[in-house]
């Protein structure tokens, strides 16, 4: 996958993930006349799309659009199941997930998304391990705020010292 | 100081601006307070929320580069909530183009040696979406250590990392082979699939891996045959599908293994045909499944009969409701219809059905599978398909449409029947942003082969048509080249003189010539000397042509630019028959006759070229018919009249002179009227005005009204300037259309500017109009 972008119906940006280096400026460019493009489209149409030299597969769910940029030798087909598992993930995160809660909670949805995929590629096939594993990290986050608030005052302790033996596996 | 707000207070403010200066002012005060949290040493737990701020507001597109430093800070931070937002702040601000990126290679090696998993997760998660080849090179040897020995979470974040790598510096490709050789005997499915993806890459960019992977083909088909056959996993099944995503990444491995070679794909046969038949595909992932299967299958050296099942499957899928399922079956299609011509013909039906499809993108799909499809066998029908799916085309597809349609028309060549051609032509007079590249492509086509006729045909019109077009020399969508106005008038003489030229094509050919006369500026004499070469043609068609043209040179000259004007755009020809649009009959030869009363002008000239030469009368029309459209008087009954009016040229005045009746006469400015009825209930009125004073009149206008009932259309005069002592006149003509036949009335008003500048008026009432 070369990059995926969420955008609302009103073609408002709510995540944009590039696995490929390019400037700002392009990819502003690049995600205002791709989202024209998909916005522009009937609800009945096919899913996929040429675009450029590269093949666009999109899906909609409730007010958002998830949009996936592939390459030509990628499985469009399977690009569409990814999409609907990461919407999956997210539901079972969030609870119910609605469009607020990606904006509200964007670098959680970040979060979501990299332990789903990585470089582009699928990188857990199993929806519940990447839903432990995001737990695992929020608690790692939680815990050391929660150290801190005890310790409030005190040299921050040493990464190595508070994570030995609980979260390793 | 500006305390700092909570990240969600901030969207939500931004988020409650009613105007885009009110965000603006908002984020501009955020920024603010953000930049001033940046440059303090420590600021408690409030730094990653400071981040995370920035990293929204960069969202919505305003700059962030100030906080690229920050995020280098973060991921060197000892807090794993600032190594995480300090990290999505480097895969969002910082690329590899950016200096501030080579920072962060360092952060990157600790965290990769960390004790803390996740930690480690955050470094490869980093350093595989925004690795720049240094960055790749410094740390290559550090992934490998990884995909070795680690935990699975860890070697499947590592086996993508490598991949990433591979991709960004392909030796290193060398580095990462044995590892990733082994890993194929892992059981955790997300290493597998890591794996599996990394072994891809290997093999794709280097001839050599590839060589030595294929020992893996048994196996993945062991693995493959794990996935398919196993019951029920509940942790990895979709929809009755066991991890769809790794049989897919499997398949496409195969794929590659098993291209250009025997043993390979013998291996993998039997597991393709047991995947083939017991995927479900009721859902879109079995589909999926399936789809990547037939890919494999097509692209191996896989046994005949798996083959036929492959191209079957695919033909299921053109007859899926699903859309998505069409459009990938039509584009698999086209890759095979070049090797397995006749299995993808078995579908043509269906594959023409979807022509008629809602979506743009399916029906250009079958479109092109459409013109792959098409041969000597099955030309009638699929031109007569292809035709009217272009009629019903919206305009923006038609352009690609046509574009594809020309070759098409090319290869159909002679075999093409006789309508397609005013067909295609009123088309292309349909699709106005085309002209250039049509008319481009066509003149090339004609360059290369003159031997099929409607092709010429069509070429000659275009030449003739948009020969301004071809002459201009840019246009957007074929390569520039340069045609001077010789070498269009050499094809067109070309065509003239071959003897493989039908009398029709050269009548084609004579008119395009003649109405090139009024596009080009040097060769006008040119022409002239091409015509009236005609003059004396045996062809008495052509000879009537020339002779006509050379009257327009040379009587009628200020009219050869209004009478050779571009053609307007051809009304669909309802009765039909034109269209080519009557199902399954054969074809009916157009009646000349019956097409002349009938609507579009155009459709008649190739129609008058094919049919007896007898109709000379109705073919003497064709030159004078655009003039109709620009009011001047209908010269169809002349034409109709006298045989031996044909040598004598045009002629232009009404047969029977109307009465010049004088209806206004005042202060030397008088108006004279002519009536004449043109139908039923039309009658054409020119009314005349001249000047006898002494002095000039300007600005002269007219203006007109009638009863209620009528219905009245007043042409463009033919100026406004009235010199003295009546040495011009100036003439306008009404339409007036009577068909409830009252009592014709009209009023005029005659407004006019004198010589010196002062403006008059007056009004004058015709109540009875001679000539009616």
């Amino acid at each position: 996958m070369q990059f995926m972008l969420l955008f609302s119906r009103q073609g408002k940006l709510r995540l944009q993930k590039w696995y490929v280096p390019l400037s700002d400026k392009e990819k502003k460019k690049i995600t205002r006349e791709l989202v024209q493009t998909v916005l522009a489209r009937k609800p009945k149409m096919c899913s996929f799309l040429e675009w450029r030299d590269l093949k666009v597969v999109y899906k909609r769910y409730a007010s958002l659009y998830f949009c996936c940029a592939i390459e030509e030798q990628d499985n469009e087909l399977i690009t569409l199941e990814i999409i609907h598992r990461y919407v999956e993930l997210l539901d079972k995160y969030f609870g119910s997930v609605c469009e607020l809660d990606i904006i509200f909670n964007f670098e959680k949805a970040y979060f979501i998304l990299d332990e789903f995929l990585l470089g582009g590629e699928a990188q857990e096939t199993s929806k519940k391990n990447v839903l432990k594993a995001i737990e695992q990290a929020d608690l790692l986050q939680e815990n050391i705020d929660f150290q801190m608030r005890l310790f409030a005052g005190v040299m921050v302790p040493n990464m190595a010292s508070e994570s030995s033996g609980l979260f390793q596996n | 100081m500006s305390p700092s707000i909570p990240l969600q207070e901030m969207i939500r403010a931004i988020r409650s601006a009613r105007t885009q200066c009110e965000e603006r002012g908002v984020i501009q005060r955020e920024c603010a307070a953000i930049r001033a949290q940046f440059r303090q040493v420590d600021n408690g737990g409030a730094r990653s929320h400071n981040l995370a701020k920035l990293l929204y507001v960069h969202m919505l597109g305003y700059p962030a580069h100030f906080g690229q430093m920050e995020c280098v800070r973060m991921i060197a931070s000892p807090r794993y909530s600032e190594k995480r937002v300090g990290y999505l702040g480097a895969m969002m601000l910082l690329d590899e183009k950016q200096d501030a990126s080579l920072l962060i290679t360092n952060s990157i090696k600790n965290d990769l040696a960390h004790s803390n998993q996740y930690v480690q997760s955050l470094a490869l998660c980093t350093l595989a979406c925004m690795g720049s080849a240094e960055m790749c090179r410094d740390l290559a040897p550090e992934i490998d250590r990884l995909l070795r020995a680690s935990n699975s979470y860890i070697k499947k974040k590592a086996a993508l990392c490598a991949v990433h790598i591979v991709r960004k510096v392909h030796d290193l490709g060398e580095l990462f082979a044995p590892a990733a050789r082994s890993l194929l005997a892992e059981k955790n499915h997300g290493v597998l699939h890591g794996a599996v993806v990394l072994i891809t890459q290997l093999c794709e960019r280097n001839p050599e891996a590839l060589e030595r992977f294929r020992k893996t083909v048994p196996d993945l088909v062991q693995i493959m045959k794990g996935l398919v056959i196993s019951g029920y996993s509940p942790e990895h099944d979709v929809a009755g599908i066991s991890d769809p995503f790794l049989q897919v990444r499997i398949l496409r491995l195969l794929r590659i293994l098993g291209r250009h070679n025997e043993t390979a794909s013998d291996a993998m046969n039997d597991l393709l045909a047991q995947v083939a038949t017991n995927t479900d595909s009721t859902k879109t992932v079995g589909n999926a499944v399936l789809y990547e299967t037939v890919l494999t299958v097509l692209d191996i050296k896989s046994e005949s009969g798996l083959r036929v099942l492959a191209v079957n499957i695919l033909g299921r899928f053109l007859l899926n409701n699903d859309r998505n399922i069409r459009y990938i079956a039509m584009t698999s299609l086209q890759r095979i219809v070049g090797t397995d011509h006749n299995a993808v013909q078995r579908h043509r039906g269906t594959i023409v059905d979807c022509l008629k499809d809602q979506d743009a993108s399916v029906k250009r799909r079958a479109l092109e599978l459409s013109l792959a499809l098409v041969s000597a066998s099955n030309i009638r029908t699929m031109m007569k398909e292809l035709l009217l799916f272009l009629s019903s085309c919206p305009p923006g597809a038609q352009s690609s449409s046509c574009q594809r349609h020309i070759p098409c028309g090319r290869k159909a060549g002679g075999d093409v029947r006789d309508e397609t051609v005013p067909n295609l032509i009123q088309l292309i007079t349909n699709t106005s942003e085309l002209h250039c590249y049509t008319v481009h492509k066509l003149y090339r086509a004609l360059l290369t082969d003159i031997s099929q006729p409607s092709l010429v045909q069509v070429a000659c019109w275009c030449i003739g048509e948009y020969g301004d077009l071809l002459l201009k020399g840019e246009c957007q969508e074929t390569e520039p080249s340069q045609v001077t106005e010789d070498d269009a008038l050499d094809a067109l003489e070309t065509v003239l003189q071959s003897h493989m030229s039908s009398p029709a094509t050269r009548g084609f050919a004579l008119t395009a010539t003649m109405k090139l006369s009024t596009r080009i500026t040097e060769n006008v004499d040119r022409i002239r000397s091409i015509v009236s070469i005609y003059g004396s043609c045996m062809d008495v068609e052509l000879q009537q042509r020339a002779v006509e043209y050379n009257a327009l040179f040379r009587k009628y000259d200020h009219m050869r630019a209004a009478v050779l004007e571009r053609m307007p755009v051809i009304e669909k020809n309802s009765s039909g028959h034109t269209n080519g649009e009557t199902a399954g009959d054969a074809v009916k030869e157009i009646q000349p006759a019956a097409v002349k009363q009938t609507g579009p002008l155009l459709p008649q000239q190739p129609a008058n070229q094919v049919c007896d030469l007898l109709d000379l009368l109705g073919g003497s029309e064709e030159p004078l018919q655009p003039s109709t459209a620009l009011g001047l008087p209908n010269s169809t009954s002349t034409a109709g009249g006298d045989l031996l009016d044909l040598l004598g040229g045009l002629e232009l005045t009404p047969l029977a002179p109307a009465p010049t009746v004088p209806v206004y006469e005042k202060d030397g400015v008088s108006l004279t009227l002519i009536c004449e009825k043109t139908s039923d209930s039309g009658m054409t009125v020119t009314l005349t005005a001249s000047n006898s004073t002494d002095s000039d009149i300007s600005v002269f206008t007219l203006q007109a009204a009638v009863p209620k009932s009528v219905q009245l259309h007043m042409k463009a005069p033919s100026g406004d300037f009235l010199p003295a002592r009546g040495a011009a006149k100036v003439t306008q003509m009404v339409a007036l259309n009577n068909p409830n036949k009252v009592n014709l009335k009209m009023r005029i008003r005659i407004s006019y500017n004198t010589s010196q500048g002062s403006a008059y008026q007056d009004t004058v009432q015709i109540d009875s109009f001679p000539g009616l």
